[in-house]
């Protein structure tokens, strides 16, 4: 296949980010984190978004991921970095190609509402389970990676590397797959289902084949966010982190894989900086930002670049 | 018989809107389906494309019997409609809309398309489909700000991509002005007689039914009232009471036929 002038971007930026891993700050580095593990999860959100429908439970993917990659450590003892990501696609697969059955059916905001109510089950499911430290969830740690033992003090590279890996990687496919005859078919879908099934293709099984990779994307982020941080809590799937999914895929906007990226990173960057100097009015901030965006760029930041590109 | 409907009926509630339906359509011909609104036309399209499942009788295409089979299949299959009002994908280019339908081709899954479609290189196919109809011109152009008569010769356009063995027609010329339908149905039967299509359309404008139709079907309250040539189909006194009103002009455009 050709290469495109994202993927080159995606390659390029991949090498600067880690090679630039030991100059970072502390605080640096984990805002990049935090931006990438977001970014994976709305580079998911971008995918169904492009296909005409918004999720307001991709929390529980995400919160999924997370406590799978938690058993391994936990039941398993097997801390390792890749296992952990690995059992978060799995576990993230398998259990929305069973929900996709019944959500690809739907549309609008009743699939927003269906999909919004699956993550709150778990939510009660995980606040209930005293073996998983109900609402105070637990720690984990990664000790290793694809079974090559990491030092302590070497573990937060370790974490960031394979963070920046991964959301490189999951855009780099993602793209690939936005610019593919199936992937094309997700705006098709958005604009008109009743043409795509006069043309012989089945809505459904797109639909339902775009939720699994928007949940297997949220779980991978969720895995990240959780070695990252080496704490999970049931809080990764109540709305408000479903909510915030939705809010930086909307701030970012559809246009490119670099969209939910760089839209991750400014909504951290956004939070992180008004949490510091306005403490009690942060959610504000944040707030006004995004009033200004659908005002001025209806299309999301990435139409900024866009603007400029045709210009 | 590329085409064989025996006994349809179909009612929703009290109204018939199907009242036992039997069409028998040769390959490579073209006809005309004609009758007020609300005669059965489109229901009649809608029970061939299967969105709608009539209440008895039975649809055979190729000698397969297609009456219980999903729209999605029967497009597989090689029935494929256009539409009344364009069904386009309207935030993406001429060409884009296009590369869905040729995508769709070459990406089949289950093997539906043949390995011959399969082998085409889709930016060819989509060029050669825009010059086709005659809608080069319009190629970067977003289809949703398209003029209605460019609108439905893409919806044409978008029905002959995934190359149908039966065309269905819903209303080729409505919201086309006077002097584009001829442009747009000389257009649209060039490439059906390429393609060797077999074409069904529903039509209200008697000059294009004679100008382009070998048969006429022509339809009320559910019932087929004449079936035949196009100039004695017309000229029929029931058809003439019932479909095109006395007031029309006998034998209108009838000497400019030329199909």
């Amino acid at each position: 296949m050709k290469s495109d002038s994202t993927s080159i971007a995606i390659g390029v930026i991949t090498v600067v980010l880690l090679v630039a891993a030991p100059f970072l700050p502390n605080w640096a580095m984990s805002l990049a984190n935090v931006a990438l593990c977001y970014g994976t999860v709305v580079l998911g959100m971008m995918l169904l978004m492009r296909t005409g429908l918004v999720s307001f439970g991709h929390g529980l993917y995400y919160c999924l991921g997370a406590y799978a990659a938690g058993m391994i450590d936990q039941m398993l003892k097997l801390p390792d970095m890749a296992l952990m990501v690995a059992a978060a696609a799995a576990a993230t697969a398998v259990v929305s190609a069973i929900l996709g059955l019944l959500l690809a059916r739907y549309r609008d905001i009743f699939f927003a509402m269906l999909s919004l109510a699956f993550s709150m089950i778990l939510y009660g499911l995980l606040v209930k389970s005293s073996s998983l430290g109900s609402t105070d969830g637990f720690n984990i740690s990664a000790k290793t990676i694809v079974g090559i033992a990491v030092a302590d003090d070497a573990r937060r590279y370790a974490g960031y590397g394979i963070t920046v890996v991964m959301t490189m990687l999951s855009a780099l496919l993602l793209n690939r797959y936005l610019r593919s005859h199936r992937g094309r078919l997700a705006e098709a879908i958005r604009d008109n289902e009743l043409r795509v099934e006069y043309m012989g293709s089945s809505v459904r099984s797109t639909v339902h084949l775009h939720y699994v990779i928007s949940a297997v994307l949220a779980g991978i982020g969720g895995a990240m966010m959780a070695i990252n941080i080496g704490h999970i809590d049931p809080e990764m799937t109540y709305w408000p982190q479903s909510g915030e999914f939705v809010f930086i895929a909307i701030l970012s906007g559809t246009g490119n894989v670099f969209a939910p990226l760089g839209g991750a990173l400014v909504f951290e960057t956004i939070r992180s900086f008004a949490y510091e100097y306005s403490p009690n009015t942060w959610q504000m901030v944040l707030g006004i930002t995004m009033l200004i965006v659908m005002i001025f760029l209806p299309g999301g930041l990435w139409s900024l670049i866009q603007r400029r590109k045709a210009a | 018989m590329i085409l064989d409907a025996q006994g349809l009926n179909r009612s929703f509630g009290a109204v018939t809107a199907a009242d036992n339906i039997c069409v028998a359509v040769e390959q490579d011909s073209v006809v005309g389906l004609i009758g007020s609104n609300g005669a059965g036309k489109t229901t009649f399209i809608n029970m061939v494309t299967g969105y709608l499942k009539p209440n008895s009788g039975s649809i055979r295409f190729e000698g397969r019997d297609i009456t219980a089979l999903k729209p999605r299949r029967i497009t597989q299959l090689g029935i494929c409609r256009s539409f009344q009002i364009p069904q386009l994908f309207n935030t993406m280019t001429v060409a884009e809309n296009l590369m869905v339908g040729v995508g769709i081709i070459v990406s089949a899954g289950g093997g539906w398309a043949s390995s011959s479609q399969r082998k085409v290189e889709p930016a060819k196919a989509v060029t050669a489909m825009l010059e086709q109809f005659g809608l080069e011109a319009y190629r970067d152009r977003q289809a949703g700000l398209l003029p209605e008569g460019t609108r439905k010769l893409l919806d044409i356009a978008m029905a002959m991509v995934v190359r149908p063995r039966i065309l269905l027609l819903d209303e080729p010329t409505s919201g086309v002005s006077a002097d584009e339908k001829f442009v747009l149905m000389d257009r649209v039967m060039a490439a059906v007689r390429e393609g060797n299509v077999t074409v069904l359309f529903v039509e209200h404008d008697m000059e294009v039914v004679l100008r382009y139709t070998h048969r006429v079907l022509a339809f009320y309250e559910g019932r087929i009232i004449a079936d035949g040539d196009p100039v004695v189909v017309l000229d029929d006194v029931e058809v003439r009471r019932f479909v095109i009103g006395d007031h029309a002009p006998k034998q209108a455009g009838g000497a400019a036929r030329h199909a």
